[in-house]
């Protein structure tokens, strides 16, 4: 009799079943979607592959974004939803550079040449953008109501719009790339160069920020005011300059992600960055966001997912609603996210 | 020496001071916590801040290491002024702060965070010294030194906080009710290793909700009431001074 209805609700076995029964659907759709993929590895392996790789290239820009959201929620749990809009200014910029300043428009010694130039020079300037938008904006903000750095971000977003419109005009732009669409086909896989140049310069990024912030004095410094800022502090940490450190790391990824779309697919709008920005941000929550290997596993996995269903499935109309629907059911099954703990888990 | 009561002269206030804290004003918002104290702690001595809860002990704490700023008074720690210095600097100039509630990164492991605590320093073998030394302070660190902190119980990260801060090498340490929620035997060997570490040479300021163990290890006392000092005096004579031992220590 003096139990109370918290203990008697605990009591109850239907509680358990109803959590097996939620497991159990979640591991069932997971089942769905694998029997779907393993159906056409079999039936049609060739074109499987082949989808594989378009969804891997798309995957590795979108990880690249998702790092920046992932990173800056990691630290100061803000989403930053100008992030998108950084990465198509990159994107902007890559063209000029590329096409404008380096006529990089072939594939030539001196076309790959102004790749890597261009790559490092996005780079810094999304560094640099994002950092300016801290220092400028955020940092100002910090020991504000949450609502505040989250308007002042969506604010950003449209000032960089603009931005997009200034230099790249209203409408879709097109700018030539060095590899078009030419590729080359391998067990009647076709391989477009341009998946290539993404896979050779997204997999060292990522292996040198993942060095970076578990190797080096200042990716510790990072971890350390990610957890507990004050206590970093208190270690003699530089909390400022780290989390200044934090947008520069997020905004080089966008830097180069800008560069690598223009060169998968040489064109640029916009409002590129809202598209691939929402659905960057997904994946960093759908990896668990502030987790890093979360982010990049998230932006694969919606890659993949986007490509498989856009060949095979519902077709690209359908493209979003996938892509939503995944994470819907992910965030009711497991909220955290893939790789996030069910406590805050940041970076 | 003997009892004072209120902000009267101590008769401490003289230049041989590690720190020296004058008039103290700290806010939060527009919320006076601490309002006028001073405390003056000598090289080589264990002092203590004792007072009931909210009287200010923490943010006086907190001021002096540079996450809080001060709203008027001074700070002086080794002739340099602490409230403009910037939080690293202070950290670096030697001041070490056990923080309330310990403040472990908890998912670091320990041995993360002992490094951390060394986070400004590059003398490796020395830094590596260190860490045997409160390793052999604390044996239990030893035993969970990769196992994250945050799973570790209660009084174990309690002493990792404290170890934590005596691996930045600190000329001033600060320790923030480094006895809460500890074992009584675990208190004890708290209160023993504050002891040690002032006999190695470092210079303690105390704050404690535990006031006879702290007044029994300390030299010196400031008891704190609402943000203003209501007395102050050795250590010895506070523990036996009716309205401390009345209002503090249960008699
Ligand atoms: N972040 C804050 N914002 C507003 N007021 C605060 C804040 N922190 C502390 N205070 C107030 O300042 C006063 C002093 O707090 P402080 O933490 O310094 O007390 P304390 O002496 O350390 O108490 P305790 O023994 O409970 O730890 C209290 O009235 C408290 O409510
Ligand atoms: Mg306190």
């Amino acid at each position: 009799m003096s139990q109370t209805a918290i203990e008697a609700a605990e009591a109850r076995p239907s509680l358990a079943v109803g959590a097996l029964l939620e497991r159990g659907t979640g591991y069932l759709l997971l089942l769905a979607v694998a029997a779907f993929a393993v159906w056409h590895l079999v039936a049609t392996p060739a074109a499987f592959f082949t989808t594989l790789v378009v969804g891997i290239n798309q995957g590795a820009l979108y990880a690249l974004i998702a790092l920046g959201y992932t990173l800056v929620y990691g630290i100061i749990e803000l989403i930053n939803f100008s992030h998108g809009d950084l990465f198509m200014l990159a994107s902007v910029l890559s063209g000029f550079l590329m096409v404008s300043a380096f006529g990089a428009t072939a594939a030539t010694t001196g076309a790959f040449l102004a790749l890597i130039a261009t790559l490092v020079l996005a780079m810094i300037f999304g560094a640099a953008l994002n950092t300016t938008a801290e220092r400028v904006a955020y940092r100002r903000l910090r020991r504000a109501p949450k609502l505040a750095p989250l308007i002042t971000a969506v604010g950003l977003s449209f000032v960089y719009q603009w931005g997009g419109i200034k230099s790249n005009g209203s409408g879709q732009r097109n700018w030539d790339t060095i590899l078009g669409s030419s590729g080359f086909t391998v067990l009647n896989v076709k391989v477009p160069w341009s998946m290539i140049v993404v896979t050779a310069v997204t997999v060292p990024l990522l292996l040198g920020l993942n060095w970076v912030i578990q190797k080096t004095r200042q990716g510790k410094a990072m971890r350390a005011t990610a957890q507990d800022q004050d206590a970093a502090r208190l270690m003699g940490i530089d909390v400022d300059r780290t989390i200044s450190l934090t947008f520069a790391l997020g905004g080089a990824m966008a830097g180069a992600a800008g560069l690598l779309y223009l060169q998968t697919f040489g064109t640029t709008r916009y409002d590129a960055g809202f598209q691939l920005g929402l659905i960057a941000f997904t994946a960093a929550v759908l990896g668990g966001i502030g987790n890093l290997n979360g982010a990049v596993l998230g932006g694969v996995l919606i890659g993949l997912v986007q490509a498989l269903n856009d060949r095979f499935g519902l077709g690209v109309a359908y493209s979003q609603t996938v892509v939503f629907t995944i994470l819907i059911l992910l965030m009711v099954f497991k909220p955290e996210g893939i790789l996030g703990k069910p406590t805050t888990e940041k970076v | 020496m003997t009892v004072n009561s209120g902000a009267a002269p101590t008769g401490r206030e003289g230049g041989d001071n590690l720190l020296a804290v004058e008039d103290l004003h700290v806010y939060y918002g527009n919320i006076a916590a601490v309002k006028g104290v001073s405390l003056h702690v000598k090289q080589g001595e264990i002092v203590t801040l004792i007072g009931s809860n909210g009287a200010g002990k923490s943010t006086t704490l907190r001021t002096i290491s540079g996450l809080l700023r001060p709203k008027k008074g001074t700070l002086t720690y080794d002739g340099q002024n602490l409230a403009t210095m910037r939080g690293d600097k202070i950290v670096g100039a030697g001041i070490c702060h056990s923080p309330e509630g310990r403040r472990i990164f908890p998912r670091m492991t320990v041995e993360e965070n002992l490094d951390l605590g060394a986070f400004l320093r590059n003398d490796k073998a020395e830094i590596a010294a260190d860490k045997e030394r409160v390793l052999e302070l604390f044996p239990r660190l030893r035993e969970r030194i990769t196992q994250k902190a945050g799973t570790m119980s209660g009084g174990e990260q309690q002493m990792l906080a404290v170890a934590r801060a005596l691996m930045g090498q600190p000329k001033l340490l600060l320790l923030d009710e480094p006895s809460m929620g500890l074992a009584p035997v675990l208190v004890d060997l708290i209160f023993d290793t504050i002891k040690t570490i002032r006999d190695q040479g470092t210079t303690v300021l105390l704050v404690e909700q535990n006031a006879l163990a702290a007044l029994r290890v300390a030299d010196y006392a400031y008891v704190l009431e609402s943000g203003a000092l209501k007395l102050t005096g050795p250590a010895r004579e506070l523990a036996k001074n009716d309205e401390v031992v009345s209002a503090y220590l249960g008699g």
